[in-house]
């Protein structure tokens, strides 16, 4: 080995050498620095995406009330994604593996919402943001959301068409009204080339097409993504969430508009009553004298 | 972490038998981690949306619908838990390994019967016997679910006699190969893997040796039908006939004549990841029962009101609890004293093995417990369901049979009976554990004047931790006596033997259901653990008519007369209650709380 190298070298004065050496050393420094050139104009090409998530009891949850009906019980209750924001979540993921986007999630609320938080990032968001309050309603969210999307320079907020606990339905729509941006709510297919945005509807009895510009936000459900797609974080993302920044912000002051009197759960439902398929008479009187449905 | 192991006691394995444990040394699920109960609810929604929903899949045979399974489990990264980073794993450690594989083992045994034998016994022989070679070739394969393994162990003529299987390893003449050949019997995962651990014989060797072989059916490999089974239908189950295969040397694992010793400390790890793989599966089943019983009514009333099923799913929920608190408390015990190991500078496939090795006693222990606990909650689940639970369109049918196999594979429950005594006293014999002390203690005691101290009775579990040091001076006792009277003969006395180990299940897991509820009592209060300590109480109670049974059944067996009689004696006064629990009253109240919950929501 020794004798091989000591021939090869025999060719080349130790100049020559040198100056091949400093060729190559420019070349890595250049490279390195178009590199960092395209990273630059590739970063500010990356859509940067903020999916809204909100801290649900699972649909399988007892509702109780609490503090004479005005406050929901928690006792016992497991909290997840609301469904909506997590057809939007995977739909975020989608653009974050195909076309680069950043995908940064937000949470209105205390300590106890970040379980569900460090699920999205196992899921794949790249940076979680709460926001340190307990949400009350629709408008003081949306205040508190829209100072996040603000200061955080996004082009596509993805939110939930409505959280499936008070199903409110409003906060996407007043966010786009405070930031001045475009809205589209119930939307069920989303794709986004450059500058423009093709987002489909859910109307009644029918879909309608739309495009839009970016900045957008969505009222996002089933249809962006479907159930079969949703994912299920593996182990690999469970362990990188824990090192994934979950950055906590101080709420604004935004008073809440609205605050709860009281809830009421629907009445127990009664015995069932069988009538007999000839006994037509009997079904018609039941139903107009009893259920008064007729 | 290292610090916080070294500052508290770690029980030694088999220890429990001669020691008092502290409850805050127990580890509980409570305790999970923010990450462990995200991997949790990643592993039952997996399990939830490929397994259970697919049933029929499994019930009809469909051994490609448990492959792909299986891939799917790869790509999320389940199978590769408890693979060490070097090897692109997760290197988890075992209380997380135990916990995914819990959750993903109760949608169908088929899929729990897959997934343990290639993460477990496929896996784990070249983890911690393979060389550094070996391990780098085939561990990220077997952690990514690119490969799936088998473990090839039991033959025709040997079973439970596992070192007298007659394949045969001969090394080729220009030594560069073995040839293998021999025929191999119920070998899990056989129809899809493409990886063998086998075990033969070399020459006349007294003890077998593993290999490890690659799938290939060009090198003599040859595969059996498929088996059809009571129960884990869609689990591949088939004969691997070898027939001059070649094998390098160089797969040859640890040294020749080690197999045996192979075999079973890989099946020291499959047996408590067996009973892991068990405890989801009664919580479901007892899930399943309990929302039936509250729906289906009789007599004008909800079945779930009458004292009878109450009874049922009483004891089906506490098993099950017990079983829970039992198996982490043990997974916890094996991973502090790995970590121990690693910081005394052991390699980590060293500090392993021995880390495993060490708790043989309770793998065993929680082996035989839970797969019988598994069976008499599917068993009651059925009666729960009534005519519905004999038809396969409930989820009980198949949750009985395949619950079966688990009372025979990874050694049967007999042969994990008495391995469980038997591994104790070698372990006394190393010094390891001082049975000899407390035992002649009991015998000394035995013949003094009965101690009348009695504990404050005010103190949550004080009647309860009383007897259960009392429970154990019946085991010292039994099992004492026997040893010294029967001496090395002791093998031989295997309805004794089987007492005696009874004995020291039924503590265990008393022991650690009580231990559990009381460190869960002191964070929580008393008032958030009433139902838990109902169950613990429920659980020590049977435990302790058992042990009375058991103990008598077993000292009448060998001591006659005096001796006889005063040992007798003595096994009342353990054995006795000072204020004896209402156990109807208590199976009333764990009954009504979880039909008010509509579910089992203990863990
Ligand atoms: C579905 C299935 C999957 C399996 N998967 C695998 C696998 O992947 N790899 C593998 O290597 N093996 C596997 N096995 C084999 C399994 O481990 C053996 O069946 C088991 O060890 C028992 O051996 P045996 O069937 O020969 O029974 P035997 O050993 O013949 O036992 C018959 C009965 O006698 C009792 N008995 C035997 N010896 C004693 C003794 N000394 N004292 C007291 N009682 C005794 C046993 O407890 C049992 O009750 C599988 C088996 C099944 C059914």
């Amino acid at each position: 080995m020794q004798a091989k190298i000591a021939k090869y070298t025999g060719y080349f004065s130790l100049d020559f050498l040198k100056s091949i050496k400093k060729i190559y050393y420019a070349c890595i420094i250049n490279l390195g620095f178009y590199g960092y050139l395209c990273r630059e104009i590739f970063k500010h090409n990356t859509m940067k995406i903020l999916v809204c998530i909100s801290n649900v009891p699972d649909t399988t949850s007892k509702i109780n009330f609490t503090e004479g009906d005005t406050k929901f019980d928690t006792n016992g209750v497991q909290f997840v994604i609301n469904p909506n924001d997590e057809f939007g979540l995977t739909r975020a993921m989608w653009f974050k593996e195909k076309q680069g986007a950043a995908v940064h999630v937000a949470t209105v609320g205390d300590a106890s919402v970040e379980p569900t938080m460090r699920k999205a990032l196992a899921i794949g968001a790249d940076e979680a943001i709460r926001i340190n309050t307990v949400p009350t309603d629709g408008f003081f969210v949306a205040r508190q959301l829209a100072e996040v999307v603000k200061n955080g320079g996004y082009d596509l907020v993805i939110a939930g068409r409505e959280s499936i606990d008070y199903n409110g339905g409003m906060v996407p729509g007043i966010m786009a009204s405070l930031l001045g941006m475009n809205f589209v709510n119930t939307c069920i297919g989303l794709e986004v080339e450059g500058n423009k945005a093709t987002a489909l509807r859910e109307i009644d009895g029918g879909k309608e097409k739309l495009e839009a510009n970016l900045p957008l936000v969505i009222g996002g459900q089933k249809g962006l993504v479907e159930e079969s797609d949703l994912r299920i974080p593996n182990m690999r993302g469970i362990m990188m969430a824990r090192k994934k920044a979950l950055n906590v912000v101080e709420p604004i002051d935004a008073p809440s508009q609205t605050n709860d009197q009281k809830f009421e759960k629907p009445a127990a439902k009664g015995p069932v009553k069988l009538v007999d398929a000839d006994n037509v008479g009997e079904l018609v009187n039941l139903l107009h004298n009893e259920a008064k449905a007729i | 972490m290292s610090t916080e192991i070294a500052t508290k006691e770690i029980l030694r394995g088999g220890q429990f038998i001669v020691k008092e444990t502290d409850c805050e040394d127990v580890f509980t699920p409570e305790d999970f981690s923010e990450e462990q109960q995200m991997m949790r609810e990643s592993v039952k929604e997996f399990n939830d949306r490929e397994i259970v929903a697919h049933r029929n899949r499994f019930e009809s045979k469909d051994y490609g619908y448990t492959e792909e399974c299986m891939r799917k489990a790869g790509e999320l990264g389940f199978l590769s838990v408890a693979v060490p980073e070097e090897y692109e794993g997760l290197g988890m450690g075992f209380v997380s390994t135990m916990l995914v594989c819990e959750y993903i083992s109760s949608g169908s045994g088929s899929f729990s019967t897959a997934f343990g034998a290639h993460t477990g016994i496929g896996t784990m022989p070249i983890t911690l016997y393979g060389t550094e070679e070996q391990k780098k070739k085939y561990v990220p394969k077997l952690a990514s679910g690119e490969w799936f393994g088998a473990y090839c162990l039991t033959e025709p003529g040997a079973g439970s006699d596992a070192n007298s299987g007659k394949t045969t390893a001969t090394l080729s003449e220009d030594g560069t190969h073995y040839k293998i050949n021999g025929q191999k019997m119920w070998i899990s995962n056989a129809g899809f893997c493409k990886l063998f651990i086998v075990f033969a014989r070399i020459g006349d060797d007294k003890n077998i040796t593993g290999f490890i072989v690659e799938n290939d059916p060009e090198n003599g490999i040859t595969l059996g039908e498929e088996e059809h089974k009571l129960g884990i239908r869609a689990s591949s189950t088939r004969q691997v006939f070898f027939n001059d295969t070649k094998v390098p040397v160089e797969n040859m694992l640890s040294e020749r004549g080690n197999g045996f010793k192979i075999a079973m400390n890989a099946l020291n790890v499959g047996r408590i990841k067996l009973a892991a793989a068990c405890l989801d599966s009664q919580r479901r089943v007892t899930n399943y029962a309990i929302n039936y019983a509250n729906e289906r009514q009789q007599f004008k009333t909800p079945i779930v009101q009458f004292g009878a099923i109450k009874s049922k799913l009483a004891e089906m929920a506490t098993n099950c609890y017990a079983g829970v608190s039992a198996c982490y408390r043990a997974a916890k015990n094996i991973e502090d004293r790995i970590a121990i190991r690693i910081a005394d500078g052991n390699s980590h496939q060293e500090a392993e093995l021995k880390g495993v090795e060490e708790y043989a006693v309770e793998c065993s222990i929680l082996k035989v417990a839970v797969s019988e606990d598994i069976q008499n909650c599917s068993d009651e689940g059925i009666q729960i369901f009534g005519g519905m639970g004999f038809s396969e369109e409930t989820p009980m049918e198949s949750a009985w049979r395949d619950a079966r196999i688990a009372r025979i594979y990874e050694g049967t429950n007999e042969i994990n009976r008495m391995l469980a005594v038997g591994m104790l006293v070698k372990k006394a014999m190393k010094g390891h554990v001082d049975l000899l002390g407390p035992a002649t203690a009991v015998g000394e005691e035995l013949m003094g004047i009965p101690s009348f101290d009695t504990p404050d009775f005010s103190v949550l579990f004080a009647e309860e931790k009383d007897l259960i040091a009392r429970l154990k001076k019946v085991f010292l006792m039994v099992a004492g006596s026997a040893a010294q009277k029967f001496g090395a003969e002791l093998e031989q006395h295997q309805q004794l033997l089987t007492a005696a180990s009874d004995i020291l299940i039924e503590i265990y897991m008393a022991e650690s259901t009580i231990l559990r509820t009381e460190k869960n009592a002191k964070r929580f209060g008393e008032e958030a653990q009433a139902t838990q300590i109902a169950m613990a109480k429920l659980y020590l109670y049977n435990a302790v008519e058992l042990i009375n049974q058991k103990g008598r059944e077993g000292i009448i067996s060998f001591a006659a007369g005096d001796e006889q009689k005063m040992m007798l004696m003595g096994l009342k006064r353990f054995t006795k209650y000072a204020n004896y629990p209402n156990v109807v009253a208590l199976r009333t109240q764990i009954a009504d709380k979880i039909a008010a919950d509509n579910g089992y929501t203990f863990d």
